[in-house]
């Protein structure tokens, strides 16, 4: 009778000291030219706030994989590195990466998240390997918290353009919790001289004949900082008359500010700027440290891409201008005389 | 989930009823969701997708064998799938679900539109469907219908060439830092970006002759799908208030500011 009791006390406290392993977060790297993108290290920010092992994964052409590799193992924060090589991965068309993805979380897997930047390129991967393995997935999110007693991971995402916060909870029966990140809610993860990462190859999964075939990238060139992570943002909208207005007068001050150039969708659907510079709930969401709004009125939709910005400066002739309300420090000007002025002056 | 035999396309657009772009969103005191006694209309980026649908047969005619419109929604939703028959679409599916209850979820949702899409008897070759919606923002349905149905996808498209006799389609999109071109074989998942076309608003006679145009009305149970979500939201909140409203009255005192801010010109 003893020796019964003391087999039941074991079972229960077995059960009891069961360990869970800790979260195992697959952070999708992505790079162009050998530099890996500031979003992946925003979003590798957020796959260490989940507390647990953080594995980075490099998917792309043989060259390009190399030197992103060798720079991911100096990344603070990896436990590894996983990397895949293939010719076929050169594009990252969602078609051809799925199956990758697939095979690393199908049964058994280690990994128990799934994270990347919201990019336009692991936006359009993700959503469709997730479905793939029956799975749901979280966009664009500004928080997160595991609780690792019940398994489950709660994020904050915007809903309705920014204009309310969405908690979410994704409960212990979602076996991989699949998310990608708001950069500009992370703080991008410093490189670590000193860290030696390990690193392992996966073997490409190759697809034949695949549906969707790469033509063409055509990138916008610019010298000047990267509207998604630039500190300070010079950002025109349809009072800007046409694109030659739209560069000559706001050239010059994002010049003396350092600044990236942005637009608003007006300016951008009267073509006055590029596509690639449009800040708004579908465009970039940006929040720099100095957001100045020249010319443009400020509609829900372009505030859901600049409301988070520190200082937010707007030059529009209508006093009863939207952008205003959001605005710490409002010009109701005309703005062919005041940035002329601004910039002549800042230079001084 | 066959293509048509015959090289003629049909197309597909799931559209969603959601509180119109241009209403002032109030949280409610309960902190569960946003006040939805307001006015609703089509998703902007799903009526994109219709406008492109009704073009496309304007270019390609007799090509084009039908498009049919597909919503997922309570009973109101009805009036959306009318306003895109008026548009120019043949025909209307409406999956009813209760209004009350947590709101489907793309997962879910793309299920359902994997579940329309085996039943349609000719096929269904090209889906356009809105990039995302502007209410949850999430962005993912197209590309989940693709990945469920194993179609080739083409997401945040500003441009789009169908050529129904090589079964293919060119689509250019718009990505972060530019623009990209694909070559997809069809069938095909197609999300609308902003820039695709300016769509169209209805006529008067359009209007009347929508309201003779069949909608077949569907609920879950007859898809074998179960719409409930598996992610819960447990609570929605307003965000953090920004406080504006700072003026100055010339440029000299938005420079001072700027200083305040420590936020100096950079040396040319």
């Amino acid at each position: 009778m003893l020796r019964l009791r003391s087999l039941s006390m074991k079972g229960r406290l077995g059960r009891g000291y069961a360990t869970v392993a800790g979260p195992h977060a697959l952070v999708l790297l992505e790079h162009r030219a050998g530099v890996i993108d500031s979003g992946s290290l925003s979003a590798l920010t957020a796959a260490q706030q989940l507390g647990g092992q953080v594995t980075g994964l490099v998917v792309g052409a043989p060259e390009q994989v190399k030197t992103a590799v060798e720079k991911a193992k100096k990344l603070k924060g990896l436990t590894s590195v996983l990397h895949s090589s293939s010719e076929q991965y050169a594009n990252a068309i969602p078609e051809v990466v799925s199956p990758l993805l697939e095979k690393l979380l199908s049964g058994g897997t280690p990994y128990t998240h799934v994270v990347s930047a919201h990019s336009s390129s692991a936006k359009s991967i993700l959503p469709r390997a997730a479905a793939r393995l029956d799975l749901p997935a979280v966009s664009d999110i500004t928080s997160l918290e595991h609780d690792a007693s019940s398994n489950a991971t709660t994020f904050t995402r915007p809903i309705y353009a920014g204009n309310a916060i969405a908690t979410v909870r994704a409960p212990e029966s979602v076996r991989v919790k699949i998310f990608t990140v708001r950069s500009t809610a992370f703080k991008a993860s410093a490189a670590d001289e000193g860290a030696q990462v390990e690193e392992k190859a996966v073997e490409p999964v190759d697809v034949a004949d695949p549906p969707t075939q790469h033509v063409r990238t055509d990138l916008t060139k610019s010298d000047r900082p990267d509207l998604g992570s630039a500190s300070r943002v010079v950002s025109g909208g349809r009072a800007l008359k046409n694109a030659e207005t739209f560069k000559s007068t706001l050239e010059p001050l994002a010049d003396a500010l350092g600044a990236a150039i942005g637009a608003s969708r007006a300016a951008v659907d009267a073509g006055y700027a590029d596509n690639s510079l449009q800040v708004g709930q579908t465009g970039k969401v940006v929040a720099p440290e100095l957001y100045m709004a020249i010319g443009i009125s400020g509609a829900i939709q372009h505030l859901a891409g600049m409301k988070d910005s520190k200082l937010i400066v707007a030059i529009n002739k209508d006093p009863e201008a939207p952008i205003f309300q959001v605005a710490d420090v409002g010009l109701v000007a005309d703005l062919y005389e005041a940035v002329p002025e601004l910039v002549q002056k800042l230079k001084q | 989930m066959r293509p048509s035999a015959v090289r003629l396309l049909n197309i597909l657009v799931p559209v969603k009823r959601t509180v119109d772009y241009a209403v002032k969103i109030r949280v409610n005191p309960d902190q569960k969701g946003v006040d939805l006694n307001v006015k609703h209309s089509m998703n902007p980026f799903d009526e994109i997708a219709v406008e492109e649908a009704v073009r496309l047969r304007e270019k390609l005619k007799d090509e084009v064998k039908s498009i049919k419109v597909v919503t997922i929604g309570p009973a109101k939703a009805a009036e959306t799938l009318r306003t895109a028959l008026a548009m120019g679409a043949d025909a209307g599916i409406h999956v009813e679900v209760q209004d009350a209850g947590p709101a489907p979820e793309p997962l879910g949702v793309a299920k359902a539109l994997r579940a329309v899409i085996a039943r349609e008897k000719d096929g269904v070759d090209l889906v356009i469907m809105g990039k995302q919606a502007i209410d949850d923002d999430a962005g993912q349905t197209g590309q989940m219908l693709a990945g469920l149905l194993d179609w080739a996808q083409a997401t945040f498209a500003s441009k789009l060439v169908v050529d129904p006799k090589k079964k293919e389609a060119e689509v250019t999109r718009e990505i972060d830092g530019g623009l990209e071109e694909l070559r997809c074989r069809l069938p095909l998942v197609v999300t609308t970006d902003l820039r695709l076309n300016g769509p169209r608003y209805a006529s008067l006679p359009n209007i009347m002759k929508a309201k003779k145009k069949p909608i077949e009305k569907l609920t879950p149970a007859d898809l074998q799908v179960d719409l409930t979500p598996i992610l819960e939201t447990v609570k929605v909140a307003e965000p953090p208030k920004r406080v504006g409203g700072g003026k100055v009255e010339n440029v000299d005192q938005l420079i001072a500011k700027l200083k305040e801010a420590g936020i100096t010109p950079v040396k040319s």
